[in-house]
């Protein structure tokens, strides 16, 4: 199964087992989305719980947060993350701080699902990674799987859950990642890692289609003799902690991979945590490998996102500190 | 087919400025119910002028008032049937006391204190209560209005009869999330009632600047539904007209827009000088207008009213929120640890951390003290 198939799969069994589950969004009803990913659900659950909306992103989120207020569990698509700032007032000051705001009366379990990322020469518009955005909000919860199995379980965990979720989908792996997944009702649970990978020189932590490059890095690494801890991070917000500091204190080294721009970037937080909180464990100064503070570029992509190169050279500077 | 939508021209008035009735459109309330809205109306015109004084004396914060608009807000929320949800705007508190919010959650929201139903997390006037659905008040203009169609269209989703009743001013309708939800409202016959309440000013700035429309009301036919406007000084106007509305949307016929003529009395809120931006002319005029005189003045004419009656209700209200005030004013602030609850539903790793953190220095006015020593 590919991660659009595990997507399509999380949203059919949640939506089979609790009725409160609607899917909206631009194209996603008969035509079952750009992507696919909710195709045959309008034909399976009908044209109440599957709905194409008008061409609005703060729409699509106002709606959703009312019908969240009112009980449902609504899955918004927004369908390219790039596409979500007109609806950013909605997600940051209405939807992540309703349960806050109305002192715990009311609570918005909804979960956005938008494909992001570079890597499928998509230019600015198609091609952004906004995660640090929301990590920076509190109030939500951010997720971004890497392979078919995370995704369906992931989902499953984040329309359950009672708070909003932004479910970040690596469109550059969605069908090139593939893998067993488990059928029917399985979850994944939020805000824990995967240790992916042992070694004991280095720690490398990343998340969504970052996670391939990582990985192949990390084979570069090891035809060298370094070894690596290499952590799936999951969940971004709230993020794994333990996990991290239980494979750096290991390691003494960290090096954070993703491709969103670097200043503020999630990397910053990673690695201010690991160094207010295992600074005497490390022997290098945790490493960024990140995305440009430039806008996303169309022709030179492959050049501004993170490649093996790239990280293989972040991995042997902390080595070689 | 498309069916024609209707936009009214006319304006909908059934009370007359001297008190006459126009009866082909007087909703025929019963005497007790004349009389309860008649008291709350009153009761909202009070609480502002008492609460602004508390704010003046520095005992809240702040405070944003309906003067003006009771009628706009006591009638349409008198229309509503037992379980539909309103959506309030910031200057609804007639609405939400009609809908049973209580006078001391109310208040004790305003302090922000220990029994403030959303525990201190919101400036005065953003009240919230689930039990009786009425959504949480926010800042940021027409915010609420997408969310009051996601209610509607839910309601219909579930199959039952409940309609949504959304506040906002005329200053709203520039906003992008207006456009957006009267779109979505009229695309999917959401059972929304959309109440514009146009009181002509947004802070200092006219109606005129915020649409070259000729009217509010009017826009609801290019979002393919019923407009209308209606005399917002006129109690029984704004009554019938929501009552329409709302029977129309419970049968599916979709959302009606209504546009409240009406005027800000006040200041925008506390923080505020209308005399700067518009002339004592304009506001004595709408004064004349009163919409509480005005119906009183019917009241009166009915045989329903006096004055003594009048000074009594005036010393009961006065009253009850002197009292009210007396009691919630006494009760502590909101411990500090309140601060990190509801965030989520369950606290994770790194707000248990800053909640720590935060109480390992204990209130701020001790280590203020602390630091002086």
């Amino acid at each position: 199964m590919n991660m659009i198939q595990a997507v399509n799969d999380a949203l059919r069994v949640e939506m089979e087992r609790d009725d409160r589950v609607v899917v909206m969004g631009e194209d996603v009803g008969k035509f079952g989305g750009v992507f696919r990913a909710t195709q045959g659900l309008y034909e399976r659950f009908g044209e109440e719980r599957v709905f194409d909306t008008p061409l609005a992103e703060a729409g699509i989120i106002g709606t959703a947060i009312g019908m969240a207020l009112y009980g449902l569990r609504p899955v918004p698509e927004i369908q390219f993350a790039d596409f979500i700032y007109p609806a950013f007032d909605q997600i940051v000051s209405e939807l992540a701080k309703y349960r806050y705001r109305s002192g715990g009366q009311y609570f918005c379990p909804m979960v956005i699902r938008t494909p992001y990322g570079g890597g499928i020469k998509g230019g600015h518009y198609h091609s952004q990674s906004p995660e640090a955005y929301f990590i920076h909000t509190a109030g939500l919860k951010v997720v971004v799987p890497s392979n078919p199995r995370d995704a369906k379980g992931l989902l499953i965990s984040a329309i359950r859950d009672d708070d909003p979720v932004i479910f970040m989908e690596p469109k550059r792996i969605y069908r090139a990642a593939k893998g067993e997944v488990p059928e029917g009702d399985y979850s994944v649970p939020l805000e824990k890692a995967e240790l992916v990978r042992e070694g004991s020189d280095c720690t490398v932590i990343a998340y969504g289609s970052m996670l391939h490059t990582a990985q192949e890095a990390v084979d570069l690494a090891e035809s060298k003799g370094i070894h690596c801890d290499l952590i799936d991070l999951r969940t971004l917000l709230p993020f794994d902690i333990e996990s991290i500091l239980q494979s750096v204190k290991k390691t003494g080294r960290a090096v954070v991979v993703h491709e969103a721009p670097r200043t503020c970037g999630f990397g910053a937080e990673l690695s201010a945590s690991i160094h207010e909180k295992a600074l005497l464990y490390l022997e290098a100064p945790v490493a960024r490998v990140t995305g440009f503070d430039t806008p996303f570029p169309y022709s030179l992509e492959n050049e501004y996102l993170p490649d093996p190169r790239r990280i293989l050279a972040g991995i042997q500077g902390t080595l070689s500190f | 087919m498309r069916a024609a939508v209707a936009v009214e021209e006319k304006i909908v008035r059934v009370l007359g400025e001297d008190g006459r009735v126009d009866k082909s459109i007087d909703p025929a309330l019963s005497e007790s119910e004349l009389l309860k809205i008649h008291r709350a109306m009153t009761f909202n015109r009070t609480m502002d002028e008492r609460m602004v004084k508390l704010q003046r004396q520095g005992r809240i914060g702040f405070y944003i008032g309906s003067m003006g608009e009771e009628a706009a807000i006591v009638g349409a929320a008198a229309a509503m049937g037992k379980n539909d949800w309103l959506i309030p705007c910031y200057r609804e508190l007639g609405a939400a006391l009609w809908r049973g919010l209580t006078l001391r959650e109310f208040v004790c929201q305003l302090f922000g204190n220990s029994e403030d139903p959303i525990k201190g997390r919101q400036m005065p006037v953003h009240y919230a209560s689930r039990e009786k659905h009425i959504l949480s008040v926010s800042s940021p203009v027409g915010t609420q209005v997408p969310h009051a169609v996601g209610i509607a269209m839910a309601a219909r989703i579930r199959k039952t009869d409940e309609v949504a009743l959304v506040f906002f001013g005329e200053g709203a309708t520039s906003q992008g999330d207006v456009h957006v939800a009267l779109n979505f409202a009229g695309v999917f016959k959401a059972p929304c009632v959309f109440l514009c309440r146009n009181n002509q000013w947004a802070i200092s700035v006219p109606r005129e600047r915020q649409t070259a429309s000729e009217s509010i009301a009017i826009k609801a036919k290019a979002y393919g539904f019923d407009g209308v406007k209606v005399d917002g000084n006129d109690v029984l106007a704004m009554y019938a007209a929501a009552r329409d509305a709302f029977a129309k949307a419970r049968k599916g016929g979709g959302p009606t827009l209504i546009e409240a003529m009406t005027y800000r009395l006040g200041p925008h809120s506390t923080s505020d000088d209308p005399r700067v931006y518009r002339l004592d002319d304009e506001v004595e005029q709408w004064k004349r207008n009163d919409p509480i005189a005005r119906f009183r003045r019917y009241l009166q004419k009915q045989g329903l009213w006096d004055e003594a009656r009048e000074e009594k209700l005036l010393q009961e209200v006065n009253d009850e929120i002197a009292s009210v005030v007396r009691e919630v004013e006494k009760l502590p602030g909101p411990t500090v640890d309140t601060m990190f609850g509801d965030v989520y539903a369950a606290m994770p790793w790194h707000l248990r951390e800053q909640s720590e953190e935060l109480i390992s220095f204990g209130k701020s006015r001790d280590s203020k003290a602390e630091l002086k020593k």
